[in-house]
């Protein structure tokens, strides 16, 4: 009996590190910029490219920064559900519009339309990279010092946005309030 | 950080400490003949192994840049032997130097214009973990939450030497040599039906 304790302990421990292992998304990876301020940008506006925009503006505000792109397949399933939470104006998206050809974005936003209040062009990837972005959709939560609260990586999900990112910016307004 | 690196430690380790109970077995259990053929067996099966291993380490050749610049080989072979180091987040198994993804070559391009603006690898490496986190770094570094990892492995091998060794003890003890005693010859011989040539005391 006892010969065989040893060997099965390490059989369940095993099993427990795997089963551990397979609930994980390898492609997850936990951003270094959680906490951290989110890095500046100075974009063209999407729509008025002879207007510009920067993340300094957003201070004092909570907001959404959303990475996307209308040849990333998985923003177009995020998609209705953007567009359902800015109607509820809890949170301002604003949309990064990553590596695409403008008229390209501009005919997507036409088909599908804006959940946005404004998107900017990051065209060669650049502010991306600062971002640490390394698959669209991602979507920043951004505080009213500017500093990155959350980050989703992947589509927003009903579950994300209700557990997470709405309690989040409910609780960051109410400090801001303060 | 990567537990596949664990893993395939483990593995590794699996396979050497089958292996190598398997060549004990061969040793203790066997008459001389089966056992120099099995050896053979076990020692061709161990090359075979190590050559497997040695094979999945590919070579990795210098790219051309994606765009039209003239190309500098100085900073090209900085920017092949960097992006070696450094993962690409797209396909996690692949390197900078190797993948073809998109935000890898974005990546290779950042890399390439901070080696002609004259930044260092470290400053070029800090620049990555600060925005894509220690995940970037095909070389983790030491530190308290890596030291699994790192020596890991390690210490893994010496539970196993320990284990082997105390497993070989133990039967080198239960085999313990017990002389025939004469009247248990005589009933050998009887049964067997072959007159001794040689008595011995």
């Amino acid at each position: 009996m006892g010969r065989y304790l040893i060997p099965l302990v390490l059989f369940i421990v095993l099993v427990v590190f795997l089963a551990i292992g397979l609930g994980r998304d390898p492609h997850e990876v936990p951003s270094p910029l959680i906490n951290k301020p989110a890095p500046a940008f100075h974009l063209a506006e999407l729509k008025d490219p002879s207007k510009s925009f920067s993340a300094e503006e957003m201070r004092g505000r909570v907001w959404l920064l959303n990475v996307w792109a209308s040849w990333c397949v998985s923003c177009r399933d995020e998609h209705p559900l953007l567009l359902e939470y800015a109607r509820t104006g809890v949170i301002p998206i604003y949309g990064l519009n990553y590596k695409d050809r403008p008229e390209d974005a501009l005919a997507w936003l036409g088909e599908l339309g804006d959940p946005y209040v404004l998107s900017v062009s990051d065209l060669d990837g650049r502010v991306a990279i600062d971002y640490g972005v390394y698959g669209a959709p991602e979507t920043y939560l951004i505080d009213q010092q500017g500093v990155i609260r959350f980050k989703q990586i992947g589509p927003v999900t009903p579950d994300v946005w209700t557990k997470t990112i709405l309690p989040l910016a409910q609780e960051l307004n109410r400090q801001g309030s303060r | 950080m990567s537990s596949l690196q664990i893993w395939f430690s483990l593995c590794v380790f699996g396979v050497l400490c089958v292996t190598a109970v398997g060549l004990l077995e061969i040793l203790t259990k066997t008459t001389e003949t089966q056992r120099s053929q099995r050896l053979h067996r076990g020692v061709l099966l161990l090359a075979v192994l190590l050559l497997l291993s040695v094979g999945s380490v590919a070579s990795a050749q210098i790219r051309q840049p994606e765009s039209n610049e003239p190309v500098d080989p100085v900073v090209e072979q900085r920017l092949t032997k960097l992006s070696q180091e450094l993962r690409c987040l797209v396909c996690q198994n692949e390197t900078l130097a190797d993948s073809r993804a998109d935000l890898a070559e974005d990546l290779r391009r950042e890399i390439r214009e901070q080696i002609r603006a004259g930044k260092s690898d470290q400053e070029i490496i800090d620049f990555l973990t600060q925005r894509y986190g220690e995940f970037i770094l095909y070389r983790p570094p030491v530190k308290p939450k890596t030291y699994l990892l790192w020596f890991g492995p390690f210490v893994l091998l010496l539970l196993g030497l320990v284990i082997l060794f105390s497993y070989v003890r133990r039967r080198r003890d239960l085999i313990s040599d017990q002389p025939l005693s004469n009247a248990d010859r005589r009933r050998a011989e009887e049964l067997l039906g072959t007159a001794s040539r040689k008595e011995t005391a």
